[in-house]
């Protein structure tokens, strides 16, 4: 047994008084949860402490909160490396509710007015076409495998709850309701894909509202990785319909990808007018619709300018690496491939193991050596589509 | 006063299933779950679903398995019907969008399981119920017939003049508001009562409501000495993993490196029923050939380690974060823990049970499809099969009818209840203690052995809980999510649960499927073969009364059960 000193964040809507820290001291072992001290705190001392919780083994998803500041279950977080933390303060575990949901009472959030509101968002419901078949619909293994991923989200709430995006913009879909949505994308039984795709694309709080922060990837205790399910939305709006978005989302990523691939960094100054232009600034296919968009950039340029971040000779002159032609040569390896391999969290990048797929699984990253480091696995997902601000 | 044809009570799988099959009979729907209801814990149902799919398999084959997986306590004719509708059910969940494992023809793929001739197991890696559980949730918010009432609490039934089941008294989590609900057709789908051992694979949702607010109506309890105990649960805490993880190849080995299943089931191996290996692992563990603890070794790194990563994932994560052993490359120690009870609110093959208006499907239910031992992968079955059936029949009923009237006296005496609940001084011991001593009482007593002093010391600790539970006090004097008012009525459902399954346990002198007595220890067909119901005894704290039912035998004829 071991001495722990939590720090819970406590709030009572009925007492009238706004929030406040409760000091707590739990002795067990450091290898029992962060929930285990919370309920041996509830059942020993006071009962009154709210937190949602049910199958202590991280799969009903109730007990999601911020512990040191990290948004996860309380369940599966070891109290011996919750009070090891560098984020830890002095050893001590700081409990508060889950970010960007209203708490109710203690550690309990209003996950209905936030998460659900967005999940039901975007139509979670299988449409397939016209009347089932008799038996099953047949369909290739892999593509069930790989919805799985999105499956295996238990809406704990605790990518939502570390969004960086949504604290900006509190209307953005998310990442919980946007991996939900890739769940149906990839399902070869749903006959909405572009549709869904298009909705997705063009509404402003959509896919391309995420700004790429891995925050998510990062919390999720299920290793869905909802922003890689976001990128996926992504390559299958752009790479397999095209759909233009009037977000210039599309544009961005592409300009994105010309300029790296052109220079090997980033030219910033060219980045705005070409993502407003497909990509391009010589074709300057300039949509319409983006114009008024274009004029509204104008006093970020006008800031960058003022502050020296940019000055006009770094505008128009952008150096390119020495040894650009191996950045080209990454290019060139990537678009020859004539199919994108998804990797995810049930199809390992085990060399070994996954010969049939080929040398070098997964694209611009390395296959991960280690076929039981799930964690790797979950974040080896090929990432090319560029974030937006 | 909200009013729906139908009111379904539980919101896992057995009650959302109900809910949309009542819908789609044309009744307006309310569903009451007091967790979110993909919280349920048919979130925990790892390893799949059973059904005769295959042209090469047949139903028959399936029944019989389960017939003798039961110890032929289960009503065959219940399980006939169980077992020629699940092709139909795992199609239709596949159509509603389930990502079932698929063959490499596209097809759905199976895995082998306990107890069963044939491998057909119908999954999801080892998410197999909350993809389900998910799925149907999809369809639940798609459905705007259906209204959901989300951390809702029932805390007592009502019944309208006649005894008509008339609907339920609910407390809202949130505010604390209490409201009499009027319905046609209720049905319980609350699920299992775990939560009366310590440990258990249960989450601490399980804590008996349905199975305790039928026995309080008067409705008869059946089968309730049957608990089954999982062969496969982690030592420190309980936790389960997956039969699949036996149905992929692993095997059990005691401290002296014997594969010991070879002694107990020759043929099946660790493929046995769920009774059998769990027999096998006590034993082993109580003539001292156990490791350290108790435990015997699950040894999963036979099975390749692609394969692993694909269909026992979960199971890789629960023995990482909660037994610190990495099961690609080690063993994992794991003993057998109370993890589901066959027994539960008697009903037919409609899921209707003797009182008027009172139906139950799933875990509450007692149909009998599983008798003395369910088979894995018929747990989920059995919620489907049965859930859609009460829906239909529900809805059937309700159309034929008036809403009954509900009276708002009960209301007035559950909010008077309450309020005296909050209002106690706390004069004695508190509720998680009493809680503690009952898992303790009946995972020492009324586990994989039991004699008749054992149980009987275990009736006397429950019938001293029952007397003390009525003066616990709470520590929260609020409204808003007040869980400390709700865990003093859950230890009383959970109290009534456990008084059922002791009485049960005391009357079969014999040992049969989940009940193995040291002091009976053979299955006695002569005097045995039939269920034991318990009945509420009107009067307080008086000892419930017990009654019998015939087995219904159709095709299979008992035999010596050997694996």
């Amino acid at each position: 047994m071991t001495a722990f000193d939590l720090k819970v964040r406590r709030y009572d809507p009925e007492s009238g008084e706004s929030a406040y820290w409760q000091d707590v001291s739990i002795e067990l072992e450091p290898e029992r949860s962060v929930l285990d001290a919370i309920l041996k705190f509830k059942a020993d001392t006071d009962n009154s402490l709210g937190i949602r919780c049910s199958c202590q083994a991280a799969i009903c998803g109730s007990c999601g909160v911020r512990i040191n500041g990290q948004s996860r279950l309380a369940c599966n977080t070891q109290l011996g490396e919750a009070s090891e933390e560098l984020r830890s303060s002095d050893g001590t575990i700081v409990v508060e509710p889950m970010g960007n949901m209203p708490v109710l009472k203690d550690l309990i959030v209003d996950m209905d007015a936030v998460h659900w509101k967005k999940v039901q968002r975007v139509v979670p419901w299988l449409l397939p076409e016209g009347d089932p078949p008799e038996r099953e619909y047949i369909v290739p293994g892999e593509a069930m495998i790989d919805v799985t991923q999105s499956m295996a989200c238990i809406h704990c709430g605790a990518c939502v709850s570390a969004c960086l995006s949504m604290e900006v913009d509190p209307e953005f879909i998310g990442p919980a309701a946007l991996a939900k949505a890739y769940r149906f994308v990839g399902d070869p039984r749903d006959s909405q894909t572009e549709e869904r795709l298009r909705d997705l694309a063009e509404d402003p709080h959509g896919i391309y509202d995420c700004t790429h922060c891995f925050a998510c990837i990062e919390v999720c205790p299920k290793d869905v990785a909802p922003m890689s399910q976001i990128m996926r939305l992504r390559r299958r709006a752009t790479g397999d319909y095209g759909i233009k978005d009037s977000n210039n989302g599309y544009g961005h990523g592409k300009a994105f990808v010309d300029i790296v691939g052109k220079y090997g960094t980033l030219h910033e100054s060219q980045l705005v007018p070409r993502s407003y232009a497909d990509g391009s600034l010589i074709k300057s296919q300039v949509r319409p619709d983006s114009l008024k968009q274009l004029a509204e950039g104008l006093p970020t340029v006008l800031n960058g300018l003022r502050s020296g971040k940019v000055s006009p000779v770094k505008a128009i002159w952008h150096k390119k690496l020495p040894d650009q032609d191996q950045v080209r040569r990454i290019y060139h390896e990537v678009e020859s491939r004539g199919e994108r391999i998804e990797l995810n969290l049930y199809i390992v990048g085990d060399e070994a193991e996954n010969a049939q797929m080929g040398p070098d699984a997964g694209a611009d990253e390395p296959a991960m050596g280690d076929a039981a480091d799930v964690d790797t696995g979950a974040r080896s997902t090929e990432e090319e589509g560029a974030g937006v601000q | 006063m909200p009013h729906h044809d139908v009111l379904v009570i539980g919101a896992g799988l057995a009650g959302m299933r109900a809910a949309l099959a009542a819908a789609e009979g044309g009744a307006t729907v309310g569903i009451i779950s007091k967790v979110h209801p993909v919280r349920s814990h048919s979130n925990a149902a790892q390893g799949g679903i059973n059904a005769a799919l295959n042209p090469e398999d047949s139903w028959e084959s399936h029944a019989f398995d389960t017939v003798k997986g039961s110890d032929y306590l289960g009503d065959q004719d219940a399980i006939e019907i169980m077992c020629k509708e699940a092709p139909e059910e795992i199609l239709h969940l596949e159509h509603l969008g389930t990502t079932f494992h698929r063959n490499e023809q596209g097809k759905l793929g199976t895995r082998a399981f306990g107890g069963a001739s044939a491998a057909r197991t119908y999954y999801v890696a080892d998410i197999t119920g909350q993809a389900i559980l998910h799925v149907l949730y999809e369809q639940l918010m798609k459905h705007e017939a259906v209204h959901r009432y989300e951390e809702f609490f029932v805390t007592v039934l009502v019944q309208d003049d006649s005894g008509h089941i008339a609907g339920a008294i609910t407390r809202n989590l949130r505010d604390g508001a209490i409201e009499l609900f009027n319905a046609k057709q209720v049905i319980l789908a609350t699920g299992g009562n775990g939560q009366i051992y310590n440990p258990t694979t249960n989450a601490l949702v399980c804590t008996g409501d349905g199975i305790a607010l039928a026995y309080r109506m008067g409705a008869p309890l059946m089968d309730m000495e049957m608990v089954q105990y999982h062969p496969t649960t982690l030592a420190g805490n309980g936790l389960l993993i997956t039969e699949g993880a036996r149905g992929e190849g692993a095997h059990l080995y005691n401290a002296e490196g014997e594969r010991f299943m070879e002694k107990y089931a020759p043929s099946k191996m660790e493929l046995a029923s769920r009774d059998v290996v769990s027999r096998a692992e006590q034993t082993e563990i109580e003539e001292g050939r156990g490791f350290d603890g108790g435990t015997v070794h699950l040894d999963i790194t036979k099975v390749p380690r692609k394969r692993i990563h694909e269909a026992l994932r979960e199971i890789v994560m629960i023995a990482r974060d909660f037994a610190g052993v990495d099961i690609t490359r080690e063993p994992v120690p794991i003993k057998p823990g109370n993890h589901y009870v066959m027994g539960g609110i008697k009903t037919d093959t409609d899921g209707l049970t003797p009182l008027s208006g009172l139906y139950a499907a799933g875990e509450t239910a007692c149909v009998s499809v599983h008798g003395g031992n369910r088979l894995g992968a018929n747990s989920l079955l059995d919620t489907l099969v049965f859930g859609r059936r009460a829906g239909v029949r529900a809805a059937r009923e309700a159309k034929a009818m008036v809403m009954p009237s509900a009276s708002r006296a009960q209301l007035e005496h559950e909010e008077s209840a309450i309020e005296a609940i909050v209002g106690r001084e706390r004069t004695g011991r508190r509720v998680s203690e009493l809680h503690a001593e009952l898992g303790r009482i009946m995972d020492t007593n009324v586990a994989v052995y039991r004699d008749e002093d054992g149980l009987r010391e275990a009736l006397e600790v429950v019938k001293r809980l029952q007397e003390e539970s009525k003066t616990v006090a709470t520590d929260d004097k609020g409204t808003i999510f007040n869980q400390d008012v709700l865990s003093v009525l859950e230890l009383g459902f959970m109290l009534d649960n456990a008084e059922a399954i002791v009485m049960g346990a005391i009357e079969r002198k014999e040992s049969r499927g989940a009940q193995y007595r040291t002091d009976f220890p053979d299955r006695n067909d002569d005097d045995w073969l039939r269920h034991i119901t318990v009945t509420q005894n009107g009067s307080d704290g008086e000892l419930p009364e017990l009654d019998y039912t015939e087995v219904t035998l159709t095709q299979w004829q008992p035999e010596a059960r050997t694996y």
